[in-house]
């Protein structure tokens, strides 16, 4: 591993903001698994849990994160080091650490209540989510040089994806309920990361039957194993573009 | 050693730099000075390859520096205000540098000693003065021994002794071959250490000469009183 890499990685994990998000998520999953009887239940709740405040965490983190390191990014601009290494360095460090937060709060009560294929998907599919909304929030720290306007940009990009997106899924299936838009709801659920994580989760619980018919076509598509490698790719594109596009334009960015 | 060929720089609609072509050697000692905003730390700032120029290119060795980052080892940085991780020590600042530009050896570290800092290593950044701030600076511009020093208002803020001291420093680097450039603002500074001006106004270079020959030409013994002259020459033949 690279020193530039440990440093911020022992940077990181000597900040108390990610013990903390590790504990509540820690207590957060304990108790909805304690609280439900039987584990698909627990599941469920610790999927809200998951697709809720891990992706508010990573991407508020990540950018505060970003904006406080401004000072350090400069510092190595300055010396012998590729600027690429520096922005994949940062991203190394703070993908790192919060998969590992994630892995230790949610990942042990996960392994323990649920030891079979849902468990390690969920723990895959909140590993994912991490690295997304870190990944975004690379994207929104590099679009503006502003710290308020950089987290608020962050803030909007959880909002939309957390709350907005299902809203306007929901509206359009109201509003277009007697057009066959099965296929296009298929379509639109790719355009958000956590949603193709919702669904990825619901297939695999079995529960898509209370979704009606649009639960069916969803089954057809994200139930079947081709359906399930495209979702996880879909979910790896996610995290991978947002960065590439904040990389290219810190290689040009005057310091 | 470094070739500034053209160099364009706009700032939205300002242009900070405006074609500017330099030449800088070995054994030099350079002052860069100017009005405010006349684009010297950005002259400074896209000899690092902090800000990237729009247009023309700069060459270290004969080779365009563009997307490079090696040549940077053999450049010692001093910024005009230093910033640097908070909460971090001075002492776990200057192990972090050894360890990014992976140089254990060739250390130079007569400044440390110079200006006293071993006692304040673990003392964080945050609590610092500016003008401590501004020895960790020197110290690591010159730690790594470098062929090429920039020094962006060296001894803005730092005390008598200590600007003293690094003078000192300035000059025993100049007698080893290197190139040095300073910018700064306080000319009766520069008069000992100096042996070529380069003068900036809006964004292009209004003359680049030897120390003596323009003492010589204006007939005065200070450089301040010499540039001084040439610029009211220039403003009677505006004026004119």
């Amino acid at each position: 591993m690279n020193q530039i890499v440990k440093i911020i990685l022992l940077d990181i994990l000597k900040n108390k903001i990610v013990l903390i998000y590790t504990l509540i998520l820690s207590a957060l999953c304990w108790s909805s698994f304690a609280l439900e009887d039987n584990s698909a239940k627990g599941l469920l709740t610790v999927l809200n849990i998951i697709l809720f405040t891990v992706p508010l965490v990573s991407v508020l983190f990540a950018t505060i994160y970003l904006y406080n390191s401004s000072e350090f990014i400069e510092l190595l601009v300055s010396q012998p080091v590729k600027r690429q290494k520096i922005w994949l360095s940062l991203f190394l460090g703070l993908t790192l650490s919060m998969v590992l937060a994630f892995a230790v709060g949610a990942g042990i009560p996960l392994l323990i209540f649920a030891p079979d294929t849902i468990g390690l998907m969920m723990l895959l599919v909140g590993a994912l989510i991490t690295v997304i909304f870190i990944s975004l929030a690379f994207l929104s720290s590099i679009l503006t040089r502003d710290k308020a306007k950089g987290i608020g940009i962050a803030i909007m990009v959880w909002l939309f994806f957390a709350l907005l997106f299902d809203g306007i899924v929901l509206f359009l299936l109201f509003q277009l309920a007697d057009y066959p838009i099965e296929k296009f709801m298929v379509v639109m659920a790719a355009l958000s990361p956590i949603d193709l994580a919702r669904i990825q989760i619901l297939m695999q619980l079995d529960v898509s039957a209370m979704m009606g018919y649009t639960g069916a076509i969803f089954k057809d598509f994200f139930g079947t194993s081709v359906g399930l490698i495209v979702s996880f790719l879909l979910l790896c594109l996610w995290s991978i573009i947002p960065f590439y596009i904040s990389l290219r334009k810190f290689k040009q960015k005057d310091l | 050693m470094i070739q500034i060929k053209n160099i364009t720089k706009k700032f939205g609609k300002l242009t900070v730099l405006d074609q500017v072509n330099l030449n800088f050697q070995a054994g030099q000692c350079i002052a860069l000075i100017g009005p405010n905003g006349c684009g010297k730390t950005t002259l400074i700032k896209s000899v690092l390859g902090m800000v990237l120029p729009d247009s023309g290119s700069i060459e270290y060795h004969k080779k365009p520096i563009a997307r490079e980052h090696q040549y940077r080892a053999n450049i010692g940085y001093m910024p005009q205000i230093g910033r640097y991780p908070d909460h971090m020590t001075i002492g776990q600042i200057i192990e972090m540098i050894k360890k990014v530009r992976n140089q254990w050896t060739d250390l130079d570290q007569e400044l440390i000693e110079a200006f006293g800092l071993e006692k304040m290593f673990d003392k964080p950044m945050r609590t610092l003065s500016g003008g401590t701030t501004q020895k960790v600076s020197a110290v690591l511009a010159f730690l790594f021994n470098p062929e090429i020093l920039i020094l962006d208002e060296p001894t803005a803020g730092l005390d008598p002794l200590a600007s003293e001291i690094l003078k000192e420093k300035i000059i025993k680097e100049k007698q080893r071959g290197k190139l040095i450039l300073i910018t700064s603002h306080l000319l009766n500074e520069l008069d000992d250490l100096i042996t070529e001006i380069i003068f900036m106004q809006d964004g292009s270079v209004q003359f680049h000469e030897k120390n003596n020959i323009l003492k010589q030409r204006t007939g005065e013994e200070k450089i301040s009183k010499a540039i001084a002259k040439i610029l009211k020459d220039n403003q009677h033949e505006s004026n004119r």
